[in-house]
């Protein structure tokens, strides 16, 4: 790994910049820091800073950038009909890398030179024996044009990664020269460094933005890829999810939307009146020792893993609903109305439970903050605590709480072990909840594990899925951020 | 003012008293009133009741479930090391020993185990190879390991601890009966008969078994091999990175947004970004690992480096808002003086208001490292099931960078491979994973306690 080796390098220069420019300070002020214009060590963090924060961004940009370029330059290489019939210059592109991978992979284990590996021909040698010798194996011969295209690749990146190494390195020394040759006891040397760090602060916040942009640009790049494959009114309107890896599969997200409305509606049939509940108790009725016992309990149940309660669904909650609404006349109801253990009211009673703290903790905090003189008036009226509770504070705090279901709600469309576990596999339309049906997460997960081929509409889908899921619960959080904000400021 | 007797009870008043009812009598509006008072209050109890309920039900599931895991049937055998199977050539070259495979140690292990039962005397009508059935398929290679690490005990008769069948285990905890093994090609009742006896004769016993918490991960054949500790390791590694990533960037980001930022739009932006992560599904986060760290940076697919890179993106709104909570809570008055005695605002930040809130910081990054390490969703996506990463990494940069899995990751697959033997050890990973979430949020409470201060 030389990259590696290139940051030691450079933190290092840094560590070596601090000391060097710090004793240049004082010995320009004659060693008496009273003559300085800052502190010492903010000469010293001057240069440490110079030659190492440059060079890293360009380091981090070039690692980038450089795939990227290399990946167009090389696939402009590709004449038209070196693709055969049936697959994309994206899978020939991917045979390029694993070629160029495997003679990488020769060189390092010495079983062929540096100039061996430039001129191979696949006219004249088996190459593919030659990469499974070291342990690449290739699906197919490999053609003379990927072979000279992955020698290109080769070429490319290593010369990139060498002008990179150098480009890094002048920056670096270049920072390093140039703010060392500034140090000098006139030097505003606390104002420079904390400009500089204002400026690493600003970048560590504007992360989050990068991120939300990488999500986005990356479900979207995706997407667009999906649609030019299949059509988006099949997507959209369709009644069918029918991956076929053969090809002409139904992907319609009808079918699989509904099955993660159903879950989600179980769920919060559960968790809103439980949840509501217990929150209404204990911030009326309980007592100061029975709150601080029952509340931190009750949320240890959000603080547990989902892949717990995945495996409660699938080995606890669906076998009892069996033994419940199965097994025929073994069964306890008699009836034969469940087959397998996952299923619709499986995947929602358990989420229903892991909700319930979620929806308890925002109720409890937006009951407290409905003023007092509420309570106190009413109850002076002659109202009960639980009328004062109907028809003061639950109308108050009304808008927070269908924000906190709307929370709720978001959390569990995007909830993905319980379903994954417990509402089962197959994407039909169907009221019953004992059937087992499939959800938009559960879905993602199974199109995108496993051999993923990214020339395939039956991969690429998945990524349109989760842009849906992602625009969905976006759209649940912001509504109910809107509804919590402008309702909010009545009472304050 | 007019005395309250002399204005007539007015009309709309709902239900008036009758005449001569007592005061200490409850009307009936005031019986239905009280009723509906008491019910509402049992509601709000019974929901409580229902939810702790809940979370007792799903503890005791857990511990009766997967205590099991911990505890493991092994058989005790004196195995002799024919020299004329093991070394044909006996001049103990090593490499002469190790062309001798798994399948040429099967012959000694089926006369040791045929030696044990004659001797103790056992009536049975299985042969050897049926006899030695009990034992897992592992047994042969834990023999093998053994004999190419000392070739100099070839000849010799030694004892070993050999793990016993998934399903002689399940028989020896309750798993599995007579009764359940009927269509078993895996058991019959003549080996559980002949397992009945070695237990009278003590060499078939259940024991603490400590590999399956440092143990690696095994084939679908031989659960009872299987064990958490590499996948242990993975997740360790990815906490790492996230801790090394998250930390900084996640103080960084809070004291710019807390201490500096100027009320604009880009502030704004950045504001609504962090909410909006915050509730952004996780298999989401999955997605955005698998497209940019894996399929467009080339990263190793299934490495621990990714998954926590994953996870940094995804906790990086937790840590914020904790952090910033814990910055707001240093009053300004710190800031005040330390401006007042000269120092410039980035001093009285990082020199003041830090270290002051650093207690709180740190209880956010622990709660957010235990929600890391219990996420299971993005891993999927970036392939860390579906293996089986049999060795322990031997340096910092394979522990990062070679394939590996993470315990919920792990616990995932061993619950997907449907066979009871494999959910025990699901449950007992399980129990690993919580006293884990558990020690890291006792950890956050006690510093929450023991350094918050008052102001």
């Amino acid at each position: 790994m030389p990259t590696i080796w290139l940051v030691l390098v450079l933190i290092a220069l840094s560590v070596a910049g601090f000391f060097l420019g710090r004793s240049r300070a004082l010995a320009s002020a004659n060693g008496n820091p009273k003559n300085l214009h800052s502190l010492p060590s903010y000469y010293g963090h001057n240069v440490a800073l110079s030659a190492l924060v440059p060079a890293l961004a360009i380091l981090a940009a070039w690692l980038l950038l450089q795939p990227m370029l290399v990946d167009t330059r090389v696939s402009n290489m590709i004449p038209q009909e070196a693709v055969p019939e049936g697959t994309t210059l994206g899978l020939v592109m991917s045979d390029v890398r694993r070629v160029a991978e495997g003679l990488d992979i020769a060189v390092a284990q010495g079983a062929m030179t540096a100039e061996q590996a430039r001129n191979l021909r696949t006219e004249f040698s088996d190459v593919r024996g030659l990469l499974g010798e070291v342990g690449v194996a290739l699906g197919a011969d490999v053609r003379p044009e990927v072979m000279r295209a992955a020698q290109a690749y080769r070429t490319m990146s290593n010369t990139g990664t060498t002008i990179m190494t150098i480009v890094v390195a002048l920056v670096a020394v270049g920072g390093f020269a140039w703010s060392y040759g500034r140090t000098h006891k006139d030097f505003r040397a606390r104002n420079v460094v904390e400009q500089g760090i204002m400026a690493l602060l600003i970048i560590a916040a504007s992360l989050a933005i990068l991120t939300t942009v990488g999500i986005v640009l990356s479900m979207l790049f995706e997407t667009r890829n999906f649609f030019t494959l299949h059509s988006w009114t099949d997507f959209f309107f369709g009644g069918t999810w029918a991956p076929n890896f053969r090809g002409d599969s139904e992907l319609s997200i009808l079918p699989l939307l509904w099955g993660t409305f159903y879950v989600s509606l179980i769920a919060l049939l559960v968790a809103v009146p439980l949840g509501l509940f217990a929150a209404i108790y204990l911030s009326e009725y309980a007592s100061a020792a029975t709150r601080s016992f029952a509340k931190p309990l009750l949320e240890i149940l959000a603080g547990i893993p989902t892949i717990v309660y995945g495996l409660f669904a699938l080995l606890t909650v669906g076998p009892a609903l069996v033994r419940f609404f199965g097994q025929g006349e073994d069964g306890i109801l008699g009836v034969e109305w469940m087959t397998g253990a996952t299923s619709v009211l499986t995947a929602g009673l358990v989420m229903g439970i892991m909700l319930i703290p979620f929806v308890s903790s925002l109720s409890d905090d937006i009951i407290n903050a409905v003023p007092q003189a509420m309570r106190d008036g009413s109850l002076g009226l002659g109202a009960t605590k639980s009328e004062t509770v109907r028809q003061v504070v639950i109308p108050a705090a009304l808008p927070g709480i269908v924000g906190a279901v709307l929370l709720a709600a978001s959390r569990a469309i995007g909830e993905t072990m319980i379903v994954v576990m417990g509402a089962g596999a197959i994407a039909k339309f169907s009221a019953n909840p004992l059937e087992a049906m499939t959800t938009i997460t559960t879905r993602i997960v199974s199109q995108l594990t496993g051999d993923t081929d990214f020339a395939s509409p039956e991969t690429l889908v998945a990524f349109a899925l989760g842009l849906t899921l992602f625009v969905l619960t976006l759209g649940l959080n912001v509504l109910a951020l809107y509804i919590v904000r402008k309702y909010r400021e009545q009472y304050d | 003012m007019t005395d309250l007797s002399q204005t007539p009870a007015s009309g709309d008043t709902p239900m008036p008293k009758k005449q001569g009812q007592s005061l200490l009598e409850l009307s009936d509006r005031t019986k239905r009133r009280n009723a509906a008072e008491t019910r509402f209050k049992a509601y709000g109890i019974g929901a409580i009741a229902i939810g702790l309920l809940m979370l007792l039900v799903l503890v005791t599931t857990i511990f009766s479930k997967g205590i099991g895991a911990f505890q493991q049937t092994f058989v005790t055998l004196q195995v002799e090391l024919l020299e004329s199977k093991l070394d044909k050539t006996g001049n103990r070259d090593i490499d002469d020993i190790k062309k001798v495979t798994t399948f040429g140690y099967a012959p000694i292990i089926r006369g040791a185990v045929e030696t044990k039962v004659n001797a103790l005397g056992i009536d049975t009508p299985l042969k050897a190879k049926d006899m030695a059935g009990i034992l897992s398929k592992d047994a042969a290679a834990t023999l093998r390991e053994y004999v190419v690490s000392h070739p100099d005990q070839i000849g010799e008769t030694v004892e070993f601890r050999f793990l016993a069948q998934s399903r002689v285990d399940g028989y020896l905890k309750g798993r599995v009966s007579r009764d359940s093994i009927a269509n078993d090609k895996n058991i019959s009742a003549a080996q559980l008969d002949l397992v009945d006896a070695l237990i009278e004769a003590d060499v078939v016993e259940k024991t603490f078994n400590m590999a399956f918490i440092l143990g690696s991960d095994a084939s679908d054949a031989r659960p009872e091999a299987a064990g958490m500790g590499v996948s242990m390791l993975g997740s360790l590694f990815m906490m790492l990175v996230v801790l090394a990533l998250a930390l900084p960037i996640g103080v960084a980001a809070s004291i710019y947004l807390e201490e500096f930022a100027p009320q604009n739009w880009l502030t704004d932006i950045i504001e609504v970004n962090i909410s909006n992560l915050a509730a952004v599904p996780s298999i989401v986060f999955g997605i955005l690992g698998l497209a940019v760290f894996i399929n467009y940076m080339h990263l190793p697919s299934s490495a621990p480096l990714v998954g926590g890179l994953v996870l940094t993106l995804m906790t990086l709104p937790t840590i914020i808002i904790s952090t910033r909570a814990s910055l707001k809570a240093v009053p300004p008055s710190i800031r005040d003086a330390a401006l007042g005695v000269g120092a410039s605002r980035m001093q009285s930040v990082f020199h003041h208001v830090l270290p002051l809130a650093a207690p709180g910081i740190l209880t956010g990054t622990i709660i957010g490292l235990a929600q890391a390490l219990g996420e299971t969703a993005p891993l999927l996506l970036i392939g860390m099931v579906g293996f089986i990463a049999s060795n322990a990494p031997d340096s910092i940069a394979s522990g990062l960078l070679s394939p590996n899995s993470a315990m919920p990751a792990q616990i995932y697959e061993w619950a997907k491979r449907a066979d009871p033997a494999f959910y025990e050890r699901a449950w007992g990973g399980i129990i690993i994973l919580l006293v884990f979430l558990i020690t890291m949020n006792t950890l956050a409470v006690i510093l929450r306690r023991r350094f918050e201060r008052r102001w």
